[in-house]
């Protein structure tokens, strides 16, 4: 908190309450069968995306994940062209050729969301070796889940980053589902995914990723570490997935009322407005007048997303190599 | 021009880019070798011998040996090149695609694609590959069929000491993800290597025998197998075309057409089994592009659809060889002459 003036603040809430709006906006207009493809919402999880990339500049790198609208909101991709790209639009950050799943934008440090579980955690500790080599203080952040943990990539990834001391971060957002199945089967260090990191030599440190102060709080010390020179770090972040894997998923696996319960209790957003009050001079107007602007932002790019063309049939043989 | 072996044109080239670009690095289990041992540093120089030295000029920074993680050796590749680098990483063995699979055709092939060309990936991964050394299953294949089957990957396979250079200094310079197939049996096969600036162009092969009577078309280590039955049969009087494709993908169809149109009859000679090959590949091609040229069918010299076997007498038997070469050309000249 006590790094953080009332800008930093409000743009963080402006953060959140952009992925919520969006990924709301997803979940109405993807009932109306106009969005084509698999999309996985991001909604409950915004203040682990938000949090972590508060701290990053656009020369710092992140590589997300299949469920990454909000790690690309959170790093400052565009969010009239994700939503074109989501459309399957021309003018979408991606040309219409990547969809929800594959959105990026190197230009800002954001290295692709990933529909393989688990693939970027190498990405991403290449990045880093890449950093390191240009000694400025870059550092490289690898979403995971609480699936992508058992996966070897994520071992073989965390391993490499440990043995070439390399400025990864290796961040991990246990929403408690991987998939359809819950973390108590499928991890099997008891629900614990940072001892992992731990047991691979570095330090981890572990916040409540349904609230941005403990998350921002915790990834600002681990950054010290990890642009000071201290090698790699990871942070486990307990958060929740409002939605199902993915849209149109029934969720049988859900207990009575949990969603109820976890909208009630566990909501960063609600959270946030309650707690910034207490520290900051912000008003309950600031934050409306934030979430006003944002519903608008939210309208207009889904009308242009809606009103804007397809790519032309011709654009499927463009961009396979640089050079024929 | 220098003469030189293919380990050596290879070493030599990723020296001479590291030295002339500082953003060239290279990755890969022992390159340097002897990492956190009693020996130290190039106790073993790469098993290879092809990335000896390279540690001592250019630091741990930029020549990074790696555990054995051939996934993360991939992928810290492919995110290295996101980022601006452009590093050559080592699979010790072909055969290790295997493991690493995913972030060679689900992440480095597709970047610039998913990404609506607005990136690009330039990294080259080194694939030593190929039988001839009794390596058995998982240490002999020829995999440049199935990598060549996937669009955003470049493939090349040198077949000389000069082609290793000019097609690995292409390959680095490049802005595309390419697998680079050294044979390990051909690491020691010695040439004129020019010296200075040698570059390859991608997708333009090599036509290393002129006969006018049959086609060979053919890659990597089976050049030279080509070739021996070539100059065989030309004590004979029947003279063949052979042409080295340099580059599976992208792939010379104008080199391979204009031959068979002139001599309507094609041998293909492929390191790997025969179902999906390149060899089928080759095959279909000129059926559906030089049909009325063909005077025969098209002769496949593959590999049996079986893995490869250790025995020395089983591996020779199902390797190619000139002889079958050979034997496949004079069955090609036959058909209704």
């Amino acid at each position: 908190m006590s790094q953080l003036g009332r800008d930093d603040l409000l743009t963080a809430y402006r953060r959140m309450a952009t992925i919520r709006a969006f990924e709301e906006r997803l979940h109405d207009e993807i009932k109306t069968g106009e969005i084509a493809g698999f999309t996985h919402l991001y909604c409950g999880q915004e203040a682990a995306a938000v949090g972590v990339c508060h701290h990053l500049a656009d020369d710092d790198y992140i590589v997300s994940t299949h469920r990454g609208h909000g790690h690309c909101i959170a790093k400052g991709c565009d969010v009239k062209a994700m939503m074109q790209e989501i459309y399957g639009r021309a003018g979408g950050l991606c040309k219409g050729k990547g969809g929800s799943m594959h959105i990026a934008d190197i230009s800002i440090g954001m290295l692709g969301a990933n529909g393989i579980v688990g693939a970027g955690a190498p990405i991403a500790v290449g990045a880093a070796i890449s950093a390191k080599l240009d000694g400025r203080g870059k550092v490289s952040v690898a979403f995971s889940g609480d699936g992508a943990c058992n996966q070897g990539t994520t071992f073989e990834a965390m391993n490499l980053a440990v043995v070439l001391k390399v400025p990864a971060v290796f961040v991990f957002e246990n929403n408690h589902y991987s998939e359809h199945t819950g973390v108590d089967y499928s991890v099997g260090t008891s629900n614990d995914i940072a001892s992992r990191a731990e047991a691979f030599g570095m330090k981890a440190w572990r916040a409540d990723g349904c609230d941005f102060f403990s998350t921002f709080e915790a990834m600002r010390d681990l950054l010290d570490h990890v642009r000071g020179g201290g090698g790699p770090a990871a942070i486990e972040l307990d958060t929740e997935r409002f939605y199902g894997h993915f849209e149109g998923d029934p969720q049988r696996y859900r207990g009575p009322g949990e969603l109820d319960r976890i909208r009630e209790s566990r909501d960063c957003l609600k959270a946030f407005r309650s707690r910034v009050r207490e520290f900051a001079d912000i008003s309950a107007d600031d934050v409306d007048v934030i979430d006003g602007e944002v519903g608008t932002l939210i309208d207009e790019a889904t009308a242009e997303a809606k009103a804007a063309p397809p790519p032309p049939p011709e654009a499927v043989l463009e961009d396979v190599y640089v050079s024929y | 021009m220098a003469v030189m072996s293919i380990r050596e044109a290879i070493n030599r080239t990723i020296a001479e880019e590291m030295e002339r670009d500082e953003t060239v690095i290279a990755l890969g289990e022992d390159i340097v070798g002897g990492m956190g041992t009693a020996g130290g540093p190039e106790a073993i120089g790469g098993i290879w011998g092809a990335t000896g030295g390279l540690y001592a000029k250019f630091g741990p920074g930029r020549v990074i040996d790696t555990p054995i993680s051939e996934s993360a050796i991939v992928g810290a590749a492919a995110g290295a090149a996101l980022a601006g680098k452009r590093p050559i990483a080592e699979l010790m063995f072909a055969d290790f695609v295997g493991v690493s699979l995913d972030q060679i055709w689900n992440q480095m092939a597709k970047f610039r694609y998913m990404f609506g060309g607005k990136t690009k990936c330039p990294a080259v991964i080194r694939l030593i590959y190929g039988a001839g050394m009794n390596a058995a299953a998982q240490h002999s294949q020829s995999v440049y069929a199935m990598m060549t089957s996937m669009p955003g990957l470049k493939i090349a396979l040198p077949a000389t000491p000069a082609d290793a250079k000019g097609l690995l200094t292409e390959a680095i310079r490049g802005d595309d993800p390419v697998l680079f197939f050294e044979h390990k049996a051909m690491f020691g096969v010695k040439g004129e290597v020019p010296e200075g600036e040698h570059r390859v162009p991608f997708g333009h092969a090599r036509l290393t025998r002129e006969g006018g009577d049959v086609t060979i078309v053919t890659c990597g280590r089976m050049v030279n197998f080509s070739e021996k039955a070539a100059d065989k049969l030309a004590a004979d009087g029947i003279g063949c075309d052979v042409i080295d494709l340099r580059t599976t993908s992208p792939l010379d169809e104008e080199t391979i057409l204009d031959s068979v149109e002139q001599t309507g009859r094609l041998v293909v000679v492929d390191e790997s089994p025969p179902r999906c090959s390149l060899a089928a590949d080759i095959s279909a091609l000129v059926t559906a592009k030089a049909f009325s040229s063909l005077k025969a069918p098209p002769e496949l010299v593959t590999a049996p659809h079986t893995p490869i076997p250790f025995a020395r007498e089983l591996e020779r038997a199902w390797l190619p060889s000139p002889q079958k070469v050979e034997e496949a050309v004079r069955k090609a000249l036959a058909f209704r002459s």
